[in-house]
């Protein structure tokens, strides 16, 4: 809770921040990015609205374990692909992804396919790339950045392995 | 937007015929109460996103974040997603503004990947408590060349891509 309440004070300070700027360089300026910053509030309220509200039901009907089961030890290259494949598959907020990652892990997932699970995850998350980023990004950049993004998390496994576990 | 509608709608109908109706409803309390606690959140992200797009000076963002901004526009990109406040309601508005005020692809690229690999936020709010420590700074350490690799790897496949616009924004230089 103290997290969330750290990270909101510095969001509303930058915000501030910025407002301050704006507000130095004229009322004009200042009138001008409050009237941007509410319609897109505006237009962004519907998507987030059905999105978020219906988060729950999706992650209701994906049952974790199937998720879990997909990591499992020694699964190797193969284990590092449907890491990725189910990072990208993963249902709900950061709550749901990084405890599958945890269970995985305490039930004897690989290190380097759990990490391949959560570096997909946060990149591809398919809830979060038609949630978020698709609403307020230009639809042509998030399917760039994602395709653009696919041999990280393979990368990052590759890494893991030669360094060792943490 | 409509596939979401149906695979919520989809989704709900599952649950309803699974757990009933106080199954639904559940849920529905639930989501309601986590759609209340980040509408605040939206509202400051977008406020961030247009004063940044609204105070930043086009020119100097389009020489330091464009095309033609090397190694050092993709690093400062980097730079700027890992201290970027906030969640999915920050990043993707100010990136958003980015890309409006001359920002290339690639740059862009890198501050989102960096903001979702590097940033404190997810990683202090949920990621250390869920994950434990030692994995999150392992991760972390491990993910620092990605959000500059992807910007690197954005950039070379867009001026192949559209080989056109990139060289018509870089004569706008």
């Amino acid at each position: 809770m103290n997290a969330a309440l750290l990270i909101d004070v510095i969001l509303w300070g930058s915000v501030a921040a910025v407002g301050f700027i704006a507000y130095r360089r004229g009322p004009k300026v200042m009138t001008a990015s409050l009237r941007e910053g509410a319609m897109d509030f505006i237009y962004i309220m519907p998507r987030i609205a059905l999105g978020v509200i219906g988060s729950g039901y999706i992650a209701a009907v994906i049952p974790q374990e199937v998720i879990t089961g997909w990591l499992g030890p020694n699964s190797g290259w193969f284990g590092v692909a449907a890491a990725v494949v189910a990072g990208a598959a993963t249902p709900g907020g950061p709550v749901i992804g990084f405890s599958i990652g945890a269970v995985a892990l305490r039930s004897g997932g690989g290190t380097p396919q759990v990490l391949a699970y959560v570096v997909a995850w946060a990149l591809f998350a398919f809830q979060r790339l038609l949630l978020w980023e698709i609403p307020f990004m230009p639809a042509r950049f998030v399917w760039f950045r994602a395709a653009v993004c696919i041999p990280f998390p393979f990368l990052a496994a590759a890494i893991a392995m030669l360094i060792g576990k943490p | 937007m409509i596939a979401i509608g149906v695979l919520v709608a989809a989704s709900a109908t599952l649950v309803w015929r699974r757990d009933g109706l106080s199954g639904v409803l559940d849920i529905l309390g639930h989501d309601i109460s986590l759609f209340a606690g980040i509408l605040p959140r939206v509202l400051a992200g977008c406020l961030l996103g247009a004063f940044i797009a609204e105070i930043l000076p086009h020119e100097k963002v389009s020489r330091s974040l464009g095309p033609s901004s090397g190694l050092t526009g993709l690093l400062i990109g980097a730079a700027f997603g890992a201290i970027l406040p906030g969640g999915p309601f920050t990043a993707y508005p100010v990136a958003s503004a980015l890309l409006a005020v001359g920002a290339d692809f690639g740059a862009t690229i890198s501050m989102v990947v960096s903001w979702t690999l590097i940033g404190y936020g997810r990683a202090v709010a949920w990621e250390l408590p869920i994950m434990g420590t030692d994995f999150t700074l392992w991760r972390i350490a491990i993910s620092l060349p990605l959000p500059v690799l992807a910007g690197a790897l954005g950039r070379f496949v867009y001026v192949r891509i559209y080989p056109t616009k990139a060289e018509s924004a870089s004569e706008g230089e």
